[in-house]
């Protein structure tokens, strides 16, 4: 299968006509497939609605969303937008609220039975979901309101990977989760990028985005603000001041070094400043 | 998410109804719909519309958003008025096939149950458009509390419909994201046959019902930590305050009914 690209044409959304300000407004975006893309901006400023559109979960209310060889636009029926479905996996915020059924494999098998994949491919589906998140097979026999919080998310998020998606959208997967958790949670969705899936990931969480995207979208108020690799947008704290976004520690801290009069280069990862900053002190690299 | 407008919400404006005190408009409410099965003849039900169309005017809220409230329960209606139409009998008969006839006191009979249907439902949608709920009840906390005499926990009572109203709001908001969440898993609400449309609500229902009793039980935790007793005497935050305008009310409505019952009883 070819990996879909999205591209989003002078898309604008309204939630109802009574609204002065859109939900979007002419935003234009490209996203080449297998990208890791992190979506930024301020409470309210179109980031789900954006994402939610990508899903076919509503269509534009003028322009137009292409994914892969589905198009859709305002004039697009239930039936276009399924389709942009069949690439596209959505995991919402707090996912562990849509769990319903009585077994883990039941509701991991949700996604691909409405798919209509033959039972077989279905049951094999469902322990390799187990899989990706972390979670050991035997769990599937397990009711999902009985896990704890952390692994009942795993399993939702399992539900929207069961039907191998090539575009995984991630709504804030880290809220609320413990810090080990996090780590964990972010180590997946890496691994799964690394295996060629896009990722879409909403995130309020700046170091997420500067050490794992390769292209930040920021939105403010319903329009696209800037589309931009993230050493790009984390270069300036100007830029990042007027749209509502925190600057990532790493980025923070070597900003502070330089203004002592430290020569490096600007770093996106804690990682990659401490690389830097044990090669000034005669370290070697990597070294622990 | 969802803007539309519902039956019952509330129409935040301003206007000499919304003024009133949530009392009267609950009595005058209730008055109204106990008036509208005194009415017996032309006369009586056009002058009951006839009241009701004032109130309407007085609200400020336009035709066209009680028109959107009562909408959905117009197949309701069409549905009840055609039962009544097909299957009373009595008086000329018209037309008949099988057990489904048409007869003159059937159409009566519809056309009554079709303006009560209108004026009573036009009648509360009048108080819910005026009346935010959480003073709705507190009107009708004041008018239990003669209850209490008889140990009715009006207290308990009151409380438990003011946080039902108060989470009809979050609670539909919940069900559009589970119902996205679950259609963005590839369930299609549009296909299939009737029993398939209701078997895709148990994916939406159970993690509704879930979620509703984790935040209830989370609500009466927060309540406890915050001290709250069911049992000890309560204070409002929002004082209910009887005006001019309210007797005004009040008096208006007896003039009604004293004007009713007249033309009822054929002297005016």
């Amino acid at each position: 299968m070819v990996m879909p690209e999205i591209v989003i044409k002078n898309v604008s959304f309204n939630y109802s006509n009574q609204n002065i300000r859109p939900a979007l407004d002419d935003v234009n975006l490209r996203i080449a497939a297998g990208s890791f893309v992190g979506i930024v901006g301020h409470t309210g400023s179109g980031k789900s609605t954006l994402v939610s559109l990508i899903d076919g979960l509503g269509k534009p209310t003028s322009g137009q969303i292409q994914v892969g060889t589905a198009t859709v636009n305002a004039q697009s029926s239930p039936e276009d937008l399924a389709q942009l479905r069949r690439h596209v996996g959505y995991v919402f915020q707090f996912p562990e609220q849509q769990l319903f059924a009585e077994t883990v494999g039941q509701d991991i098998a949700f996604g691909p039975t409405n798919l209509g994949w033959s039972s077989e491919q279905v049951q094999a589906a469902v322990p390799e979901a187990l899989k990706l998140v972390g979670l050991p097979a035997d769990f599937a026999d397990r009711s999902p309101f009985a896990l704890s919080g952390g692994q009942m998310r795993r399993v939702a998020i399992a539900g929207v990977l069961a039907m191998k998606p090539a575009i995984l959208i991630l709504d804030e997967p880290t809220a609320g989760l413990d810090a080990a958790a996090t780590d964990r949670l972010l180590t997946n969705i890496a691994q799964l990028h690394a295996a060629g899936t896009t990722i879409l990931l909403i995130t309020h969480q700046m170091d997420q985005v500067a050490r794992y995207a390769d292209q930040v979208v920021v939105m403010n108020q319903g329009h696209l603000v800037k589309s931009a690799p993230p050493s790009e947008i984390f270069a300036d704290p100007a830029f990042l001041d007027a749209n509502h976004l925190n600057v990532p520690a790493a980025v923070a801290m070597s900003h502070r070094l330089r203004d002592a009069g430290l020569k490096i280069d600007p770093a996106l990862s804690i990682d990659a400043l401490a690389d830097q900053l044990a090669a000034k002190l005669g370290g070697e690299h990597g070294e622990q | 998410m969802n803007n539309k407008i519902v039956f019952g919400s509330y129409v935040p404006i301003d206007s000499p109804l919304h003024r009133l005190d949530p009392r009267m408009k609950l009595l005058m409410c209730v008055w109204y719909v106990v008036l509208v099965f005194f009415a017996n003849s032309w006369g009586t039900s056009l002058w009951l519309l006839a009241a009701l169309l004032c109130a309407m005017l007085l609200s400020h809220v336009s035709l066209r958003q009680y028109w959107q409230g009562l909408r959905p329960l117009a197949w309701v209606i069409v549905f009840t008025v055609v039962f009544q139409v097909l299957f009373s009998s009595g008086g000329k008969l018209y037309w008949h096939w099988g057990i489904m006839s048409i007869t003159h006191d059937g159409l009566v009979n519809s056309l009554i149950i079709f303006y009560r249907f209108m004026v009573i439902i036009t009648a509360s949608t009048v108080l819910t458009a005026t009346t935010p709920t959480l003073r709705i009840a507190d009107g009708l906390d004041w008018f239990m509390r003669p209850l209490k005499f008889l140990k009715v926990p009006v207290n308990q009572i009151t409380l438990m419909l003011s946080i039902a109203l108060r989470f009809i709001p979050t609670i539909m908001d919940e069900a559009g994201k589970i119902t996205n969440a679950q259609r963005s898993r590839g369930m299609n609400f549009h296909q299939g046959n009737l029993v398939k449309r209701v078997k895709h609500l148990v994916p939406v229902l159970i993690p509704l019902f879930v979620n509703s009793f984790k935040r209830a039980e989370d609500l009466a935790t927060a309540m406890e930590a915050r001290g709250y007793d069911p049992d000890s005497p309560r204070t409002h935050f929002r004082q209910l305050h009887w005006q001019g305008s309210d007797t005004m009310t009040f008096i208006l409505m007896v003039l009604v009914t004293v004007i009713l019952f007249l033309i009822r009883g054929g002297l005016l």
